[in-house]
């Protein structure tokens, strides 16, 4: 902890003074407190915080919704082999496409709207989401659900004590990967096409020349994305206390 | 003359052809024999003769192709609640504590979770788990796990227990263990039990009968008496000096010499 705010000091330290020293101009690397400076500007005269809400709303509705659609796709699939078989080429199809690349479609249909930028979000979120719950069902030993059976467990005793818990690791390991993606797909709609968030914040920055501002807007997006992955790693902490390796840690 | 828990009348297992126009597998053919209350037998047989194919059977997980299981003089057409089974792999739930993974097969019937708990803690005491009551699976030893597999399959107070090669998995030393264990709790308790093993010792140590199979197409090729006193103590049966020759008779029925030559 120590060495790493120390490592941080030095950092800010080369920020501030090394573009001076070696000449870098502003409108290059613009130093610690110009940013710092642009940041108060920002807040008091651009309305830094309502853009980076609007964002941070995109990205936690963009998750949510990819999260829960991943989740249930996942497992209809996972449990259903025959769904798998047919729809996998067309899976793998939309998996392999770059999502972003969906979001100037998605502003034409939906105009300078949140809607681009969620649905750009739920897309990105959606596959990790769904891979892994689907592999998680999968990799379920069938002895496991055997035994529950020879208890006469039903349909959805199955699911709840055995095949849910057990897509859990994956799930959360998914999580932690679609958050940061989340933050990517907003952004990238915002950029497209729109007149609010941090992403419009970064066009108009770069339009207007204003290194600064650019350095200001992607340290928001940062500390958003930050945020949720934390939301998560403590979540998953409490959910997966039972995770080997992970008890000594809690106790 | 005691009832009978277990039944196999004229069981055949017949599985489709892995490929079309194949022959289709008969696993095991027309196996004829029963358990009375209390009995502990054990099935003995060469790799692929089908042991398995009759726990699951006997289950109700895999109907017969040919003939008729009864258990509790109830035919056997889906899983119910006579029968438990118990595997090589403990199959105990990583998410679960111990002590929840005993009661697993209570939660699925809806017993209350006081009944549950009560039932629980007295099977790990039995089961010499009472201070891993709350660990997780993980954190125990190969032959402990067994041990809370052996606990959840007596939780559910089945009238037979049908275990597949429950303890080939571990180390001798526990092995005797386990085996102890088992043999106490099945003279305890009284359950019929059916056990399925490539042991020789093992089946002889525990039981009243073996049968001994045949190759695919399984058969029941002999039936052997044990006569060893004090079945629900395997660790001293182990010692008596009848052991050798009923192994050697288990060896020849199973032509386990001739496959050096």
């Amino acid at each position: 902890m120590a060495g790493s705010i120390a490592l941080f000091a030095v950092f800010l330290a080369a920020w501030e003074w090394g573009p001076g020293l070696t000449g870098i101009p502003a409108f290059i690397i613009p130093s610690a407190s110009q940013v710092w400076h642009s940041f108060l500007r920002m807040l008091a005269n651009d309305q830094l915080l309502y853009h980076t809400a609007i964002t941070a709303m995109q990205v936690v509705v963009g998750f949510v919704l990819g999260m829960l659609l991943g989740m249930a796709v996942g497992f209809v699939l996972g449990m259903s082999p025959t769904a798998e078989f047919i729809l996998s080429p067309y899976i793998l199809a939309l998996q392999i496409a770059p999502k972003v690349a969906f979001a100037p479609l998605f502003v034409i249909w939906f105009g300078y709207t949140v809607y681009p930028k969620i649905l750009v979000a739920i897309l990105i979120v959606f596959f990790p989401l769904m891979i892994n719950v689907l592999g998680a069902v999968r990799a379920i030993d069938p002895d496991i659900v055997r035994l529950a059976k020879s208890f006469n467990a039903s349909r959805t005793q199955v699911f709840m004590k055995i095949e849910f818990p057990a897509s859990l690791p994956p799930f959360f390991a998914g999580l932690r990967i679609a958050a940061t993606l989340a933050v990517i797909g907003v952004v990238v709609g915002e950029i497209v096409g729109g007149n609010t968030g941090l992403g419009y914040l970064l066009t108009f920055g770069e339009g207007s020349g204003n290194t600064a501002m650019v350095f200001v807007t992607i340290i928001m997006l940062t500390i958003i994305g930050i945020l949720l992955y934390g939301a998560i790693v403590i979540i998953e902490n409490r959910v997966l206390h039972w995770l080997p390796g992970r008890s000594r840690k809690m106790a | 003359m005691k009832k009978i828990r277990l039944e196999f009348r004229n069981v055949t297992k017949r599985f489709p052809a892995q490929r079309k126009g194949g022959e289709p597998t008969i696993a095991v053919e027309r196996l004829n024999f029963a358990l009375a209350d209390g009995e502990v037998v054990s099935i003995i047989g060469p790799s692929g003769c089908g042991k398995s194919t009759l726990l699951n059977m006997g289950s109700g997980l895999d109907p017969a192709s040919l003939g008729e299981v009864f258990v509790d003089g109830e035919k056997v057409v889906k899983p119910n609640e006579h029968v438990a089974f118990m595997l090589q792999k403990d199959l105990l739930l990583p998410w679960r504590s111990i002590r929840e993974n005993v009661e697993f097969g209570l939660e699925i019937r809806g017993v209350p979770s006081r009944e549950r708990e009560a039932i629980s803690l007295r099977l790990l005491k039995r089961c010499r788990l009472v201070d891993f009551v709350d660990h997780y699976p993980h954190q125990l030893s190969g032959g402990m796990r067994q041990r809370a597999a052996l606990a959840r399959t007596l939780a559910v107070d089945p009238a037979v227990l049908l275990l597949d090669e429950p303890f080939s998995a571990l180390d001798a030393q526990t092995k005797m263990i386990l085996q102890q264990d088992l043999g106490q709790m099945l003279g305890e308790t009284g359950k019929t039990a059916l056990f399925v093993t490539h042991d020789l010792v093992e089946a002889i140590a525990l039981s009243d009968r073996v049968l001994v199979m045949s190759q695919r197409p399984g058969r029941i090729v002999k039936e052997l008496i044990i006569d060893i006193p004090d079945r629900p103590n395997p660790m001293e049966r182990r010692k008596s000096e009848k052991i050798g020759p009923y192994v050697a008779e288990l060896m020849s029925l199973l032509h386990i010499d001739e496959a050096i030559v």
